[in-house]
């Protein structure tokens, strides 16, 4: 991958939100050169789509729920975990899926309205998946820090002093 | 009874910086975007912080020793290595100083007697010409011109040469300009200077925020290290302006008589800042590389944005100023930054406060969010357009 496709996906990576005007000033390229490596990176899928971090603990009433459940399973013959994995994660309230090492196999961040609907899905749903051996199921308290970003992070304030030499 | 007559008549003719004025104006304003600091908007990398409370913990609350922990003189001489080919001994050929600002200081006051007249470059950091007169010397200014792009040239620095002149100040990147100076233009400086057996006071304090050229350290041109004194320091590039810590490279002989005054007069930098740049020289690399891509955005940004507004306003090559000419709006710098403060809360620097050179110019500090320097410039677009 090229230096400058590096330094558009830092760029983007941090605010998706970046008008293409605006990235094309920063790095010092035409807008044309910009929105074509942005069509190509879209292209061979480096880049999987634009989203927007939400606390949405801000605007609903009730907060949104998330679980990290550890899920013990048995590969199957020949697909190994990825059949299983592909099981869970088509599931909607399933937000990601890790295979991991040590002692658990798939790590599956789900999220729900309450804990009841987060605890159905696992009995019903996950549980209840032939190759799941067992499943436990931590739930989030607070979340102080996501994808890099910290929450809650009032304390943005300009320290400096107006002019200084 | 009046006390203004014991005041030195040195200190008494000092002039205030004129920074101190214009920044009294805009600390009484509110909503004020300031493009007028010179320092990082970065707070210090959390490693270093952290190394600094874990070396607090441990007890580390004494003096060290009066050139600084020796670890951490190793450290700053394996960079100095690593980064621009410089070989210094961290026994005899370092010291750890309180900032940059110290280092030149003592430098100057190490070298200057009575009557020695020191070459400064303007527009320049305001510090120079002060210390230089505080150490007892005379300051020759030189200013560069837009038309150079503010780079010295060697003519001016012959010109400026008297039997009196001992020393010439370098600052490459410069504060306020941005100017940078690549090898073939400092080799060309470093003919006149040995042809005229100049010391050399090198600030190279923004040395890590360069954008496109490669850098070259003075002291690593061809005989130039046994005549200058390199001056450096963890506020910019490490982020860490705070923590008052700084250093100074060069011949023994100098840097001992350097260690001196220091010993007398500050007995040592910080311990604690000393703990924290211990952790940014070892692992400091990928945080400054960082800041130094984000910077060079902010620059792209800046000076493309400066010159579609109408102030034109040359790239520069370094640290973290621009530097935009201002004279298309018939006001002069102090006018156009005290205006500019008044209609729409934007602090500038005017130009002028770095030396006669700098009037018709103002500088724009770019260590600011892009959101501050859109909203920024922004302003200074409705502003600009109103006398244009
Ligand atoms: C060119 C230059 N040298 C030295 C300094 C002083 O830096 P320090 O914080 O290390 O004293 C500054 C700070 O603005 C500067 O711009």
């Amino acid at each position: 991958m090229k230096e400058i496709e590096v330094e558009l996906l830092k760029l983007i990576e941090k605010n998706a939100n970046l008008k293409v005007e605006k990235i094309a000033k920063l790095m010092g390229k035409s807008i044309d050169e910009v929105s074509e490596l942005l069509r190509d990176l879209e292209e061979k899928k480096a880049i999987l789509g634009y989203s927007t971090l939400i606390d949405w603990a801000k605007v609903l009433d009730t907060e949104e729920v998330t679980a990290m459940v550890d899920v013990k399973v048995t590969p199957a013959r020949g697909v190994g975990f990825d059949k299983v994995a592909e099981r869970i994660y088509r599931f909607p309230e399933v937000k990601a899926v890790y295979l991991m090492s040590g002692a658990y196999d798939l790590s599956v961040s789900v999220k729900g309205k309450t804990m009841t609907e987060i605890g159905k899905f696992i009995s019903e749903k996950l549980s209840a998946l032939d190759s799941v051996l067992s499943t436990t199921t931590h739930f989030v308290l607070k979340r102080y820090k996501h994808d890099g970003i910290i929450l809650h992070d009032d304390d943005d304030d300009d320290k400096r002093i107006v002019v200084s030499p | 009874m009046k006390t203004t007559s014991y005041i030195s008549r040195q200190v008494e003719n000092l002039k205030p910086s004129g920074i101190r004025r214009f920044f009294d104006l805009a600390a009484q304003m509110d909503d004020v975007i300031s493009l007028g600091v010179g320092e990082p908007d970065f707070v210090t990398p959390w490693n270093f912080i952290e190394q600094s409370f874990h070396a607090l913990e441990q007890g580390y609350t004494s003096y060290t020793e009066n050139a600084g922990m020796i670890e951490l003189r190793e450290e700053i001489s394996n960079y100095l290595s690593g980064s621009f080919q410089l070989d210094y001994d961290p026994n005899e050929q370092l010291v750890v100083t309180v900032g940059a600002s110290q280092a030149i200081d003592l430098a100057l006051r190490t070298v200057v007697e009575p009557g020695d007249e020191v070459i400064v470059v303007e527009p320049s950091f305001v510090a120079y010409v002060p210390i230089v007169s505080l150490a007892g010397g005379t300051p020759v200014t030189i200013q560069t011109k837009a038309e150079d792009d503010f780079k010295l040239k060697p003519e001016q620095v012959k010109e400026a040469i008297t039997p009196k002149t001992k020393a010439i100040m370098l600052c490459n990147p410069n504060n306020p300009t941005g100017t940078f100076l690549n090898k073939e233009e400092l080799q060309q400086l470093a003919k006149v200077i040995e042809k005229n057996d100049l010391l050399v006071l090198s600030d190279e304090i923004y040395a890590e925020l360069t954008y496109d050229d490669n850098y070259t350290s003075f002291p690593s041109i061809e005989k130039m290290k046994e005549r200058t004194i390199l001056i450096s320091g963890f506020s910019k590039a490490f982020a860490m302006t705070g923590w008052r810590l700084g250093y100074a490279a060069g011949p023994a002989d100098i840097i001992a008589a350097m260690v001196k005054i220091h010993q007398y007069t500050m007995m040592c930098a910080p311990t604690m800042a000393q703990h924290a740049a211990l952790e940014a020289m070892k692992n400091g690399r990928q945080s400054v590389q960082e800041m130094t891509e984000s910077y060079k955005q902010r620059r792209n940004f800046i000076v493309s944005s400066l010159n579609e507004i109408g102030l034109s306003c040359p790239n520069p090559g370094g640290a973290f100023y621009a530097f935009p000419s201002i004279k298309e709006t018939g006001l002069s710098s102090a006018e156009f930054a005290e205006q500019l403060l008044q209609e729409e809360q934007v602090a500038v620097v005017p130009g002028e406060v770095f030396g006669s050179g700098g009037e018709g110019y103002v500088r724009c500090s770019y260590a600011t969010s892009i959101k501050q320097l859109d909203e920024a410039m922004e302003r200074m677009k409705r502003f600009v357009e109103k006398r244009l």
